[in-house]
């Protein structure tokens, strides 16, 4: 019991790491790296987000659309549950803690288009995971984005004073990163 | 006459880049004789091929950036990863794999990023990674060590495995390291009993190899090339971890640490690869981390991974998490309290 959930949260985090595996959520990691502090507050809202949306994603299919037959409208509930979600993220979090807000305020809507949400969503009802599986998938294709994201703006950085080629300076570099950096994580294939 | 101001420091160091990257060429020595020995002298092949096409790749980048050609090429830096990245690739190899390892070591991973001093990766572990998953057939086939093939090949051999590879043929076996991964039923007595290859230690051929790289790193440590914190940590935790999972040698034993520690790329990336100044940490603490999760990543790709020997991944997805490690242990600086960033 216990192995089969670490074999699977290993698998989301680094097996099949959604970003440089499976290439989804590749707007925010290409967007949000340039500094490492903007990355961190992406990737911890994401983090909260994307385990919420999974655990609701997997509760709207379950409870509502599969018992009625609708299960060829998931696409569209699903986008309709991860922006009510983020919505409601966002509210919460400017009542509660004004704070945290100014540091995860400008992420937070940006994370309704992050496609890494919905893939995990669409990705859980194909693999036919339980509640549980469901939620931990969820937090492990985002601590795997976080991972990867948090790695790569610490490396842009330390890009940004490098003499690139004119050609290949800003995203072209970052790009040509992610790249070898996706070859690296092809080391792990096997692993679970 | 001119009164010029030189800032501090006054003293030079004896060490300039073209004179570490010297040493470094001189401390491979030991093991490619060894590799020469055992294996013939497909890798002396190797090393000059490929860096023919390491210096004609930089030289024509310089060009193209209007930078000093000669001047740069002066630091060998390119030699230093072409014969680094020939050492890895197997013996006999043809030339166009060569030349292909050459072009992501010098054109992808060290030009783009702007030369030597700003590449993220190591670049001969960024060639070598884009070969083994381009070119898996070619990357596989090692030659069978001397006194378990029939006869070593010879220069002339090696030449022509080189450049006409379709017409030479030459005895290849499964590295030690391909033997114990694909092992699941055997204890390790009886494997090591069963396939001569294994040796005694980190298999034929492969031990001697393994101890030529050690000899060359542990001079290039007494001439104070690197510091001995990332190999000592490497090497450190990967024979910590082979001998927590020892499991008394049965059949699902990783094998030993001694095994572990001379066989493969081990000591080559431990005192080669992993001590890059460039793309490592370098903070102290920094390399003790980098180098002990290189370690640990060594272990589990290659207990638990498809590809049978880890070094060149394990370094990479380390060289990506460098600067991040960096970032969390810049040292403290003088007359400001613990914990107190500036």
């Amino acid at each position: 019991m216990l192995a089969e959930y670490s074999v699977l949260l290993i698998g989301a985090i680094l097996v099949n790491n959604f970003v440089l595996v499976q290439f989804l959520g590749l707007c925010p990691f290409m967007g949000v790296s340039n500094k490492l502090e903007t990355a961190m507050g992406m990737s911890l809202a994401t983090t909260f987000v994307l385990t919420l949306a999974a655990a609701s994603s997997y509760l709207v299919y379950n409870a509502i659309l599969e018992p009625l037959g609708l299960g060829y409208l998931r696409t569209i509930s699903f986008i309709l549950v991860i922006a009510v979600v983020v919505q409601f993220t966002e509210m919460a979090v400017r009542k509660s803690s004004p704070l945290l807000h100014r540091v995860l305020g400008v992420y937070l809507p940006l994370i309704t288009t992050n496609c890494a949400v919905l893939g995990v969503a669409l990705l859980n009802i194909n693999k036919e995971h339980d509640f549980l599986q469901s939620l931990l998938y969820g937090f492990g294709a985002a601590a795997g984005f976080s991972l990867v994201l948090v790695l790569f703006a610490a490396m842009r950085e330390r890009l940004a004073v490098a003499d690139v080629p004119q050609a290949f300076a800003g995203p072209a570099i970052g790009m040509i990163t992610a790249g070898l950096m996706s070859l690296a994580f092809m080391g792990f294939a096997g692993l679970v | 006459m001119s009164l010029l101001r030189i800032t501090s420091p006054h003293a030079h160091g004896p060490l300039s880049t073209t004179r570490v990257m010297q040493t470094v060429l001189l401390a491979t020595l030991p093991g490619v004789a060894a590799l020469v020995w055992f294996f013939g002298p497909g890798v002396l092949v190797n090393i000059a091929v490929t860096s023919f096409f390491a210096i004609a790749f930089e030289a024509a980048v310089l060009k193209l950036r209007g930078r000093p050609v000669l001047r740069t090429l002066d630091d060998h830096s390119a030699v230093v990863t072409a014969t680094l990245l020939a050492i890895a690739l197997p013996p006999y190899a043809p030339w166009w794999l060569l030349a292909v390892g050459a072009a992501a070591s010098i054109l992808l991973a060290k030009q783009l990023y702007g030369g030597l001093g700003y590449n993220p990766f190591n670049p001969a572990m960024v060639g070598y990674v884009v070969l083994l998953i381009s070119f898996p057939v070619q990357m596989s086939t090692w030659a069978a060590p001397r006194g378990l093939a029939a006869e070593v090949p010879g220069l002339v051999d090696a030449l022509q495995a080189c450049f006409i590879p379709a017409s030479f043929d030459g005895a290849t076996m499964a590295t030690p390291l391909d033997i114990l991964r694909q092992n699941s039923d055997q204890s390790l007595a009886a494997l090591y009993a069963g396939t001569p290859q294994l040796g005694a230690w980190g298999g034929v051929g492969w031990q001697w190899v393994s101890l030529g790289f050690l000899a060359g790193g542990l001079w290039m440590l007494y001439r104070g090339i690197f510091t001995w914190h990332a190999p000592v940590a490497m090497l450190a935790a990967l024979a910590a971890l082979a001998a927590l999972f020892y499991d008394g040698g049965g059949p699902g034993s990783g094998g030993s640490p001694l095994f572990h520690l001379l066989s493969g790329a081990t000591m080559f990336g431990a005192f080669f690869i992993v001590t890059d100044p460039v793309s490592s940490a370098v903070s102290t603490r920094g390399r003790l981390i980098y180098g002990a999760l290189i370690g640990v990543l060594i272990y589990l790709i290659r207990t638990r991974g498809n590809y049978p020997d880890a070094v060149a991944f394990a370094v990479l997805i380390m060289n990506f998490a460098a600067p991040f490690i960096d970032y969390y242990t810049q040292p403290r600086s003088y007359g400001h309290a613990r914990g107190d960033r500036p």
